[in-house]
């Protein structure tokens, strides 16, 4: 018999960089130790990963880096349970596992000739980077790019220098916001929760998609106002964020009515959520 | 293969087992420890529990451990090494006397491990396994293999199938190569079976619903909040039912390490368990017992003949025997098959 590769056994990958984004959050560059493993490597955008720390565990997240930008992949997270507090305390040049690409993607080939508007709440919007830099480095395929990102605070505002650097460009339009209270003197942008600053701005739904990732509250929220400003389910993408253990299809966890999130997500429309129980 | 339909002498059956063993196979069978009859190592036939209708546990511990190691870890100066287990470090396994519900749960783990990606520790263990039925001459309350697709008698996922005759003989069911060449080691003490009358032998399981109905009742009772939390008001979530089913197979992966090496590990998890879904931040997208009532018999009998064209339910009856609050699975599955 055959024998078959080991599923579950990780790339092993070197910590190259470390950026300190928010309060708890960091972004992490990590180099596959193995450069051949890092040159056969390929992903696409909305998919995600196990990340490991030899003896503490796995935790899952989202590739946050573009799938255009070669030979490394980041991600970012938020210092929150076992796996995540030992990830914070590596440093530059610690070995770390990596195991993926795993799940579905953003259809942005089907989204060419559209306008796209980037709709992230706090830590929400790493899963969604990996897109937005996509997007911006095929930027003449798309018409606009709308990108609503907000935060508690004004500290909790993750990717500070790729905010700026985005509201610099005459092809991105740029709003951040934050929670009523969460301003600073300094601050410039707006005040209020993502789904009230939404209806403000009041983007054309027309030949447009909306991309909307966050907590559930506020997932909760935002899908009336776009429903409001003429949205239909179909044209409303969200990535799920349920919890994980193998990637594959097998553990059971992240099982959502008949689909599997790993496997079927975790990227979904709107008008697919409809048909799930609200187990997500 | 046709199936080869052999008579074997109980001596002729112990010496089966004792030349399997001989020859270096891992021997399971049901034994009885100090009244719980369970699977344990066996050497010869008088080790083997008799009369008794099912063990506590399943075999599924054959071909999914409850605790796996995925592959292991260590540090050499500043590089960390993985070490993986190969196929040579695993046993060949001889799983004696498991009954033919267990042995038609293999469709479903299979289904469950190899529907997209395979998965190689499950393979290669059911690649060294061989199983060997011993058909059901006695069925309790708690039995309904027959509303499931299965039967006392029935065959699926065995490499031999031996029904007890009148007398000490066996009739021996021989279903694959496998099992042809566990007969083989005793070649000249079986004979062929012409005019045995299988059927008589077999414990009656009178059906008591039919899964197509409950299948289809089961989705449109999703939203029948008020059912689902009658049912489960008693459960504890203390995952019993779980860890006896032969169908089970949700895990956890977690690592176990001294801070110089370790392992990472698979181990058993059950969707009753209140941490199964709970995100770090604290949301649980099961947030109440009744919602993982209904996940674990939505599994079994919605989604996975939707998906795996399977069913998650071999109707052995083990969740409710060892239910400390005794909920019945069949008293739950029938009354779902009511609604209207």
């Amino acid at each position: 018999m055959m024998s078959q590769p080991n599923l579950y056994k990780p790339y092993l990958m070197r910590l190259d960089r470390i950026t300190e984004e928010a309060p708890g959050v960091k972004t992490f560059k990590l180099l596959f130790q193995n450069e051949e493993e890092g040159r056969q490597f390929s992903f696409r955008a909305g998919q995600f990963a196990e990340y490991s720390v030899f003896g503490a565990g796995e935790c899952t997240f989202c590739i946050a880096s573009s799938p255009t930008r070669k030979g490394y992949v980041e991600c970012t997270f938020r210092q929150a349970g076992r796996v995540t507090s030992a990830l914070s305390d590596l440093e530059v040049g610690d070995t770390l596992g990596f195991r993926g690409p795993y799940g579905n993607v953003f259809p942005i080939e089907k989204w060419a000739g559209k306008s796209l508007l980037f709709i992230a709440g706090g830590i929400a919007l790493p899963p969604m980077r990996c897109l937005i830099w996509n997007v911006l480095d095929l930027r003449s395929k798309f018409r606009d790019v709308t990108i609503l990102y907000g935060a508690r605070t004004v500290a909790d505002l993750v990717y500070k220098h790729e905010l700026e650097e985005w509201s610099q460009r005459p092809d991105v339009k740029l709003v951040t916001t934050v929670d009523p209270g969460g301003e600073t003197p300094e601050w410039r942008g707006e005040v209020g929760f993502v789904p009230s600053v939404l209806e403000k701005i009041a983007p054309l739904s027309i030949n447009t998609v909306a991309i909307v990732c966050g907590p559930p509250i506020m997932i909760k929220f935002t899908f009336p106002v776009l429903s409001r400003l003429g949205f239909t389910p179909d044209t409303i993408y969200t990535t799920l964020e349920n919890r994980m253990k193998c990637g594959v299809g097998k553990c059971g966890r992240c099982n959502v009515g008949k689909y599997y999130v790993c496997k079927d997500g975790p990227v979904f429309t709107f008008e697919q959520l409809k048909t799930l129980p609200p187990e997500y | 293969m046709e199936t080869e339909r052999r008579i074997l002498t109980r001596e002729a059956f112990d010496s089966l087992l004792q030349k399997a063993v001989a020859a270096g196979q891992r021997a399971y069978g049901p034994k009885d420890l100090d009244g719980r009859i369970d699977f344990a190592p066996i050497a010869r036939l008088d080790d083997l529990s008799t009369g008794h209708v099912q063990t506590t546990q399943s075999a599924k511990f054959a071909l999914f451990p409850k605790v796996e190691e995925l592959f292991s870890f260590h540090r050499e100066g500043n590089a960390q090494v993985l070490d993986e287990a190969t196929e040579a470090d695993t046993p060949e396994t001889l799983l004696l006397g498991v009954r033919p519900c267990d042995a038609a749960a293999i469709a479903s783990l299979a289904a469950i491990f190899n529907w997209d990606t395979r998965d190689p520790q499950f393979n290669r263990r059911l690649a060294r396994t061989t199983v060997v039925t011993i058909t059901c001459t006695h069925a309790d309350e708690y039995c309904f293999c027959t509303s499931v697709g299965g039967g006392p008698g029935n065959s699926t996922g065995s490499d031999l199938l031996l029904t007890p005759l009148e007398g000490g003989t066996y009739l021996a069911e021989v279903l694959t190569a496998r099992g042809q060449a566990l007969l083989a080691l005793v070649p000249e003490s079986s004979t062929p079976a012409n005019a045995v009358d299988k059927e008589s032998r077999l414990a009656c399981v009178p059906s008591r619903f039919t899964a197509e109905t409950v299948t289809a009742k089961m989705a449109v009772a999703f939203d029948r909040e008020g059912l689902w939390r009658e049912q489960s008001l008693r459960c504890l979530g203390c995952g019993a039912c779980a860890f006896v089913c032969p169908t089970c197979a949700c895990f956890d992966i977690s690592d176990e390490s001294n801070g110089i090496q370790g392992k990472r590990l698979r181990t058993w998890d059950s969707c009753g368990f209140s941490l199964f879904t709970k995100h770090t931040s604290g949301h649980n997208p099961r947030e109440v017992q009744s919602q993982r009532w209904r996940q674990r018999l939505m599994h079994k009998f919605v989604y996975m003949p939707d998906r795996l064209k399977v069913l998650g339910c071999v109707g052995c009856g083990r969740c409710s025997r060892s239910c400390p609050v005794d909920m019945n699975i069949l008293e739950h599955v029938t009354k779902v098959a009511e609604v209207k």
